[in-house]
């Protein structure tokens, strides 16, 4: 069967790719609001933030990102669910192929329709005056981190996917993910927050991917922040993908 | 015992039934939904599991299939032990659910061509457009599927499920849900697919579409099979008939087709009451 993974895989990944192809709203809307956020906090809080020397943009932006990545997962647990109400998750069970390609073909999914609504964010930020005098080096530092980042939480939205009950119950799991920005160093420095929000705001995983794509952009040492950032995107990969195999078996047996 | 642990030859499957089920168990935490199930399918013909609502068809069917495990008992489709054997029970076997298991967002055709890959047929794009065509789907092809009506997508669901051949195919529920029209043509579809030596497991829970279509039918009742024979069998197990003076009322379904029309060229195996 292993010989038919990549083969398999790749029809259904051409699948589910039609599927964001045939609906672009689903990237659009991704994509929105978080460029509606970051209209909001650059032209209208943002005066009112001191983040130091660096414009509100090029400050809040690593934020958005993390914004984008959690509102477009939610539509990878939206087309999971909805192959497996409508039945065409079942006849793929049925038939000889590599039966982890189903997932997989989701997973790969949502990898390239969160890289184009990352982009077109960045395209917005651009077009509002975020500049970056980050190498090739640095960029590419940021697409792998953003990418390990959409990868562990493609597998936190397979759970709800295949567990839930109803469509709602399939995407609501990203709300607090969309939250939890607000409540790091998104979009204000930690510093600010009174004592008990900042212990939780300094040790949660947003910080970290945030402050390593801030100082990769403004050409800064990244410092420990970068391996905290790894270690949290590898620890709930592995987390997240342990409980979507559970959430799978539980599903076929 | 011990001839059941051996696996069988090709020659061996060749005779063997299609499908064969003993003391089949499968309980949903405490509701115990089969309680020893025990058929035989022989190979070719139409085999129709007939229970109410709840009586356990679609679990068995799920069990058939490998979407489920059962709790005891054993079953082997084609040869194959479904628990032991998956691989070659999925290469035996094509399931069509309750509910038309197609891609909405795709276009007919692209449904059966991301079948016909899966199943790594040589020319895709040729087998679709065959199939579209004995399908009465060929105008339709290009369109995409969220567009059909019922019948249609039950048409589209059973070509899907003929991609590869498979010689045993799974139809849960064909019909439910689906106008007296559609419904006639999913009866065609299924005909013809017997016809070409298929081996045809349907369960319903319409007792004239049993009579209509199946060359055996098996009675799931409370986890059970409490009845297994031809339509004639299980005839001769009531009390013979009594001749009676009734006078012949129109059926609803007799008006419904005088006014509509006839369903293509089938309306001959309409049921006749009489």
């Amino acid at each position: 069967m292993a010989t038919h993974f990549f083969g398999d895989t790749a029809v259904l990944t051409g699948r589910t790719m039609r599927h964001v192809t045939r609906s672009p709203d689903t990237i659009i809307t991704t994509a929105i609001m978080p460029i509606a956020i970051m209209l909001l906090f650059v032209y209208v809080f943002g005066g009112a933030i001191d983040t130091g020397s660096a414009s509100y943009v090029n400050y809040m932006l690593p934020g958005i990102l993390v914004i984008t990545i959690a509102s477009g997962i939610s539509y990878t647990a939206f087309r999971l669910f909805t192959d497996i109400q409508g039945g065409i998750f079942e006849r793929f069970q049925t038939m000889p192929i590599a039966r982890p390609g189903v997932l997989w073909a989701h997973v790969l999914t949502s990898l390239a329709a969160n890289v184009i609504s990352l982009a077109l964010v960045v395209g917005v930020a651009v077009a509002m005056g975020f500049r970056s005098g980050a190498g090739p080096l640095a960029w590419l530092a940021v697409a792998g981190i953003l990418i390990l980042f959409t990868l562990a939480l493609t597998w936190i939205a397979v759970i709800p996917g295949l567990t839930a009950k109803s469509v709602d119950g399939a995407s609501a799991f990203s709300y607090p993910l969309i939250f939890l920005p607000f409540i790091s160093s998104a979009f204000v420095p930690t510093r600010t927050m009174p004592g008990p929000v900042r212990a939780f705001a300094d040790n949660q995983p947003v910080t970290s991917v945030v402050n390593t794509i801030r100082d990769l952009f403004a050409k800064q040492p990244v410092g420990t922040d970068i391996w905290t950032a790894l270690a949290w995107c590898a620890g709930i990969l592995i987390v997240a993908y342990a409980f979507a195999g559970i959430a799978y078996r539980r599903r076929i047996s | 015992m011990l001839s059941a642990m051996n696996i069988p030859s090709a020659t061996n499957r060749a005779q063997e039934p299609a499908i064969c089920v003993q003391g089949l168990e499968k309980s949903y935490k405490k509701l115990r939904v089969l309680r020893g199930v025990d058929f035989e399918v022989a190979r070719g013909g139409i085999f129709a599991l007939l229970g109410s609502n709840g009586a356990g068809k679609t679990t068995v069917v799920k069990i058939l299939s490998t979407l489920l495990r059962a709790d005891a008992g054993t079953a082997r489709v084609n040869g194959f032990d479904v628990a032991t054997q998956a691989v070659g029970v999925r290469e035996s076997i094509s399931l069509t659910g309750q509910f038309a298991a197609v891609d909405e967002i795709l276009s007919g055709r692209e449904n059966l061509v991301l079948v016909a890959r899966l199943r790594r047929i040589k020319d895709p794009g040729a087998l679709a457009d065959d199939l579209l065509g004995r399908f009465s789907l060929t105008e339709a092809g290009a369109r995409r599927v969220a567009t059909y009506s019922g019948g249609m997508r039950r048409r589209l669901d059973i070509a899907m499920s003929l991609i590869g051949n498979p010689p045993v195919i799974f139809l849960d529920e064909p019909t439910t849900g689906l106008d007296p029209e559609a419904r006639i043509e999913v009866w065609q579809a299924v005909r013809e697919l017997a016809a070409g030596g298929t081996t045809v497991l349907l369960t319903t829970q319409y007792l004239d579409e049993a009579e209509h279509l199946a060359d055996r039918i098996a009675i799931l009742h409370e986890g059970r099979i409490i009845v297994d024979g031809t339509l004639a069998e299980l005839k001769r197990l009531l009390p013979p008939a009594r001749a009676e003076y009734v006078e012949k009322q129109p059926s609803l379904e007799d008006v419904f087709f005088a006014i509509v029309g006839p369903a293509g060229e089938d309306h001959k195996t309409r049921p006749l009451r009489k």
